[in-house]
Formats: structure tokens, C-alpha cells, sequence
């Protein structure tokens, strides 16, 4: 998932204190907000957008193409199912910590109506020089610069590194996509590798991933196809298998989820896996 | 959280779930009137670990008697022995680790006659986003085991969250496990009560190894462990009263208590960083310079002096760390503020293990100018690499 500085944003919880001082900046930043949701502050203007009582409200008043979720863990069943009912074509879900069977639920409705979801789980996405949506430093100029290449990471705080890092040794970003650190999201590495491969501005990719699940393994299966170059680091090498890493997803179980399978799975198809983030701008430099 | 399998057990008999009748006992004396609630011949003795393999584990202690952690037995008397041999001891199995773990509480259950043995579970499947049955004819062995060597035997069945359980998944998984005739409509009951359970629990894991088919040709559910969501437990309290701190780690339950993301490894180079995925790579790249981490700790996104100390606290409480790595990346945190933090909880803690520092972000260079004017002895790094490599030096050159 990409968001152009034009697409029309609503955030949902946007009177909380995250939302509001996340809704400045995004602002500030040229991202597109149009409208607020808190269902008791309805018919209030705040961060000088209206305030209504829900994303279906908000959404007659004229089409959502992306609502971001300030929502505290248990809500978030709901405020989604409410955008998509609503029509808003991306969600950008930034909690962490919603019981997975809330996940498994809205996410099943988001497929049948076509919604894309981001997260749960991430700190979002940003365009440089465009717009973004979550609570990333976008602004940060050390970290964030128009570029060309595009970056996926299921860290926010390790995404932003390798960003650092590219911007260091020269380069700039298409897109940063932050896919969410939870065991089930709605965007995987290969989804947000497709939409990368497929973005006109993108000359090539770093990926960013850790250890559990396959979605490494899954992403590397379309690396193999593509023109685009594409790099990766897989943090969690030195992790111990059965514990759970900080991130809910992060965790080996048996013989699944291992670096070691994800490592070889990228060389195979032709990524260059590094051994540590600091090397990403010197391989970058080599391929562009 | 894990619970036990007599907990797990009591949960899913509510669900009209079969199991065998049992009871929990804290002492011998309760171990011999538990058996004598239930029916003979033949009783089981299960030690309840939260780990599994505990019928192959082996206890350390030679006046554990002969046997593993789950032991038939053909009187009451020997429910009471065996009972007396277990409490207090240390059970090892493939899954506790070398240490083992000690064995607190015992379940005792009526025996069974067992005419086949099958393999069922149910789990949060990543792949599909669904709630997955796993099934396969191979009771009692490993999955990943079965997985490996005979894939064919394996059926695996999602079930789509918004349409929920149908008849005909029950059927699917009785025609795998080679069932028939009433034994069909007893599984397709037990699918149906098993996801309600998965559902109405918010469970992750639900694996029932083995599932038997008994000699009368009834089901029922000889072993059962159960994982919950960890973020879902605010709206279970029952489940919550489960919890047995005695099989977590305490210092891990110490962390959470600080609302830090804390686990104890081996190696002897404390790690304390900001960001679950930054705090893996900082793991990575000490063992990438020759050493071995002491810990994942991520500190999270605040950062300040408080939880600073907290987490030196925690890491300080390990007597492996030999020296402290703090790698923070304050993207949207500023530096000097950290660094703030930084000097004051070593100061006021008088740390005395070598400490590198790395700080990247906003208002980097006056954090690091905090952190060199302190008058502490903090090795400030430009890199993570740097950083890396400056612990490992010192922890190596000190020893």
C-alpha cells in the first residue's frame, strides 16, 4: 500500500492526545485530512477538520480514501468494521496489542468488501515529500527524503534505521511501508513488495523482516520474477526459538519462522540478505 | 499465557468437550483422595508442567522412582508413592530445557482403554488469517515430526471467521482421522465445541495429543494444552486467575510489571533498546562481534529516567551481564532528553559494568554532549556496529 499527498484521509480517534498531536503533523507534513471521527464530539471542528460521530458519517459527506486508526485495542473491531461498511478504500491500523480474533474477524470483512488494510500493529506509511500516516518522523530529514527506493519493514523503530542509513549513503525513498509487527496483518512483505514493484517512482527495494511466519519466504517467491533489485535484513538471528520477541509475531515455532529458512529462501530467489543494517546504504549504492 | 492441562481440561469440559474424569492434588495425601473420587482399575499420575513430552521426560532426582512425568498406575497406593516421588522434583523434558522444571502440582485421572491414539489442534493459522484444524492419524508424536517425514497423513482446515463452523469441517476431519459411524457424529460435536471453545476463550493454541478413540469407540481427549491471547485476557478474568507464576520467569514477570518487554538469554552483554525489531538487530550484532546477548529488553517508546532505571534494574538483577549496550534510536524522541535519562539512572544506580551508549536522532549531538560531560564513565558509539564492537571489547578485555 503507497498514499499519495492527494488521497483523502480521515482519523478515526483524532481528539485523543496521539491522534491529535499525530493529526498536526500529518498535516503540517501535506498529508490530505479531511475529517475526524469521535462518536462524542460529533458536529465539533478540531485540528480544523470537521468531527463526526462515525467513519460512515464522515464518508457521506464525501469519499474516504484512507482512514488512520488512533483506537485504543479493544475499539478497534469496531471503528474498522465501521470504515469499511463506510467505503474507505485503506486502513492504516497503528494499535498493537488487539486480541487476534478481532484481527482474523475484520480482516475477513475487509477482503469481502475489497478494503486494504495496513497493520495492525505498525507506524505507518510515509511518502517523502508528500504525505504520511501514523506516527512516523516523516519529517525528519535525516531519515526521510524523496527518492527512489522503497522500503518495507515490519519494525517502525529498525524501518526507520535502515532509512537513516539509506539517506546517509545519498539515497532517498519512494515509499516507506511499515507492515506491523502482529502474527496476522492485513498487508504481508509480498503484498507491499507487488505494490512497490508495480510504483513507477521505485528503482529498488529494501525489505526488512524478522523471524516467524513465512512471509519471507512468501515475499522471496516474487523477488525471484522481478527487475527491481531488492536487498533485505532479517533481524532475529541471535533469537532463541518458543519466546516472543517484543513483536507478537516475532516468534519461532518448531521448525517454522527461522532466519536461517527465511535467509535462504531471499538468496535463492537473488536478494542480497545483509548481515547488518549498516551495510544497507554501501549494497544500495552498488545496485542503483 | 499457558495453563495447565487440568486447567485446560476443566475449561473444555464445560464445552461438552469429552475428557476423562480427574482431579488436581498439591500433596500426596490429596493425590490418594483424588483416586479414591474416581473409578478404577487404573489410574494416570500426571505431572503438571506447563511444558509438554513430560510421559518421555526424566526427573533428576534418583528417589523420583523409575518412571517419567505420567505414570499408569493399579492402586490406590501407588497413586499416592508415585504421587510422593513426583511433588518437589524436577522434571526435564525435550521442551524445558536441560534445567527442567520443578513439579508442583499433580493431576490424577481415570484410566483409559485405549484403542487408537489421533493427533488435533486448533490454532491461529498466519498464512490464512483463520482459525486452523490440524489433524492427522499419528497420535502422540510430534506434528512437526509427522510434518516432516509422512506430510500425506496431515489435513489442515481453515475455517473462515465470518461464516464460522459448519457440519461438514467436522466431517472432513473424522474421514481423515479414519472414523466411522457414531465416532463421525461425535467429531463433528467435538469440532463444533472445540472452535466455540477457541472463540469464546480467545485461546491462540488448542492442541489435543492425543485424541483417542477409547476401547468402548467413544472420543476423547487424553492430553490438552491450551495458549491464550495475551491481549485478549482483559475480557476473561477467569482465565486470568489460571495463571501459575510459579512456571513463568521471575524476572521477566518483574519486567512486565514495569510495563518493559524483557527476556533472559545466556550471553553476558546486557541489551537495553527502544523498538521490538531494533532490539533484535542489536541482539544480532553482539553475537555477530563474537558475544551473546544477556536479553531482549525493548524499553519502548518513552524512554524516560524512570523507566530507564526500571530497566537497568532488571538487566543488573542478571549476575551473567558483564557489561550494558543502550541502543536508542529517538526518531521521534529527542536525544537529550534520553541522554538525561541515561545519566541520571546510572548515577543515582552507581553502575558499575562497562556501559556503551548509542544515540541516534534528534538532538543527537547535544545528547551525546550530555552523556561526555557527565564525569561517568560512558563509552559513547556513533553506530550500532561501533557500538557492537566497543562492548564486546570491553567485556572481553575485562575478563
Amino acid at each position: 500500500m503507497i498514499v499519495r499527498g492527494d488521497e483523502r484521509m480521515l482519523v478515526q480517534g483524532i481528539t485523543g492526545r496521539q491522534g491529535t498531536f499525530w493529526t498536526e503533523r500529518m498535516q503540517a507534513y501535506g498529508s490530505c485530512i479531511v475529517a475526524g471521527v469521535n462518536p462524542k464530539r460529533a458536529g465539533e471542528t478540531h485540528c480544523g477538520v470537521p468531527v463526526y460521530a462515525s467513519a460512515r458519517d464522515a464518508a457521506a459527506q464525501g469519499d474516504i480514501d484512507v482512514s488512520v486508526l488512533f483506537i485504543p485495542p479493544l475499539a478497534v473491531r469496531d471503528a474498522a468494521l465501521d470504515a469499511i461498511e463506510a467505503g474507505v478504500k485503506k486502513l492504516v491500523i497503528l494499535t498493537e496489542h488487539i486480541p487476534v480474533q478481532d484481527v482474523m474477524y475484520f480482516l475477513s470483512a475487509a477482503r469481502a468488501s475489497g478494503t486494504r488494510v495496513l497493520g495492525p500493529n505498525t507506524a505507518g506509511l510515509v511518502t517523502p515529500g508528500e504525505c504520511f500516516a501514523g506516527f512516523m518522523p516523516a519529517f525528519s530529514e535525516s531519515i526521510f527524503r524523496p527518492g527512489d527506493i522503497g522500503v518495507i519493514s515490519r519494525s517502525g523503530s529498525l524501518g526507520t534505521l535502515i532509512c537513516l542509513n539509506l539517506v546517509q549513503a545519498g539515497h532517498g525513498e519512494s515509499a516507506f511501508i511499515g507492515i506491523g509487527g502482529d502474527p496476522i496483518i492485513g498487508t504481508t512483505t509480498r503484498d507491499a513488495l507487488e505494490a512497490l514493484d508495480a510504483d513507477e517512482r521505485t528503482r529498488a527495494v529494501v525489505m526488512v523482516g524478522e523471524i516467524g511466519g513465512a512471509m519471507e519466504e512468501d515475499a522471496a517467491e516474487y523477488a525471484a520474477g522481478m527487475s527491481k533489485p531488492v536487498v533485505a535484513f532479517i533481524a532475529g538471528r541471535a533469537s532463541p526459538p518458543g519466546k516472543k520477541m517484543g513483536h507478537a509475531g516475532a516468534i519461532v515455532m518448531g521448525d517454522q519462522g527461522t532466519y536461517a529458512s527465511k535467509r535462504d529462501a531471499l538468496e535463492r530467489a537473488g536478494v542480497r540478505v545483509l548481515d547488518t543494517p549498516s551495510d544497507v546504504g554501501g549494497a544500495i549504492s552498488e545496485l542503483v | 499465557m499457558n495453563i495447565h492441562e487440568y486447567q485446560a481440561k476443566g475449561i473444555l469440559a464445560a464445552f461438552n468437550v469429552p475428557v476423562a474424569r480427574g482431579a488436581v492434588a498439591f500433596s500426596p495425601e490429596e493425590a490418594v483422595a483424588a483416586a479414591q473420587s474416581l473409578d478404577g482399575p487404573v489410574w494416570v499420575v500426571k505431572a503438571q508442567i506447563h511444558a509438554g513430552g513430560r510421559g518421555k521426560g526424566r526427573f533428576k532426582e534418583t528417589d523420583a522412582g523409575g518412571g517419567g512425568g505420567v505414570r499408569i498406575v493399579k492402586s490406590i497406593e501407588a497413586v499416592g508413592e508415585n504421587a510422593a516421588q513426583m511433588l518437589g522434583k524436577i522434571l526435564v523434558t525435550h521442551q524445558t530445557g536441560p534445567e527442567g522444571k520443578t513439579v508442583k502440582r499433580i493431576y490424577v485421572e481415570q484410566g483409559s482403554g485405549i484403542a487408537r491414539e489421533l493427533y488435533l489442534s486448533c490454532l491461529v493459522d498466519r498464512a490464512s488469517s483463520r482459525v486452523a484444524f490440524i489433524c492427522s492419524t499419528e497420535g502422540g508424536m510430534d506434528i512437526e515430526t509427522v510434518a516432516a517425514e509422512t506430510p500425506e497423513k496431515i489435513l489442515t482446515l481453515t475455517i473462515d471467521p465470518a461464516t464460522g463452523y459448519m457440519p461438514h469441517h467436522g466431517r472432513s476431519i473424522a474421514f481423515a482421522l479414519g472414523l466411522s459411524g457414531d465416532q463421525v457424529k461425535q467429531c463433528v460435536r467435538l469440532i463444533g465445541n472445540l472452535y466455540r471453545a477457541m472463540l469464546a476463550k480467545d485461546m491462540s493454541l488448542l492442541e489435543i495429543n492425543p485424541l483417542v478413540v477409547t476401547d468402548a469407540g467413544d472420543l476423547l481427549v487424553l492430553d490438552a494444552k491450551v495458549n491464550f491471547d495475551s491481549n485478549a485476557l482483559y475480557r476473561h478474568p477467569d482465565v486470568q486467575e489460571l495463571r501459575d507464576l510459579d512456571e513463568e520467569d521471575p524476572t521477566e514477570v518483574q519486567a512486565s510489571e514495569y510495563d518493559l518487554n524483557y527476556i533472559k538469554l545466556d550471553g553476558d552483554i546486557g541489551c537495553m533498546v527502544n523498538g521490538a525489531g531494533l532490539a533484535m538487530a542489536t541482539m544480532d550484532i553482539i553475537k555477530l562481534y563474537g558475544s551473546e546477548p544477556a536479553n531482549f529488553l525493548d524499553v519502548g517508546g518513552g524512554a524516560s529516567k524512570e523507566q530507564v532505571m526500571n530497566a537497568f534494574k532488571i538487566l543488573l538483577s542478571d549476575p551473567k551481564v558483564e557489561g550494558i549496550l543502550v541502543n536508542i534510536f529517538g526518531g521521534i524522541m529527542r536525544c537529550d532528553i534520553i541522554a538525561e535519562g541515561i545519566v541520571a539512572a546510572a548515577r543515582e544506580m552507581a553502575i558499575e559494568a562497562p556501559l556503551v551508549v548509542r544515540l541516534e536522532g534528534t538532538n543527537v549531538e547535544l545528547g551525546k554532549k550530555i552523556l561526555a560531560e557527565s564525569g561517568l564513565a560512558i563509552i559513547p558509539a556513533d553506530n550500532l556496529a561501533d557500538a557492537a564492537e566497543k562492548i564486546v571489547a570491553q567485556v572481553k578485555g575485562g575478563a
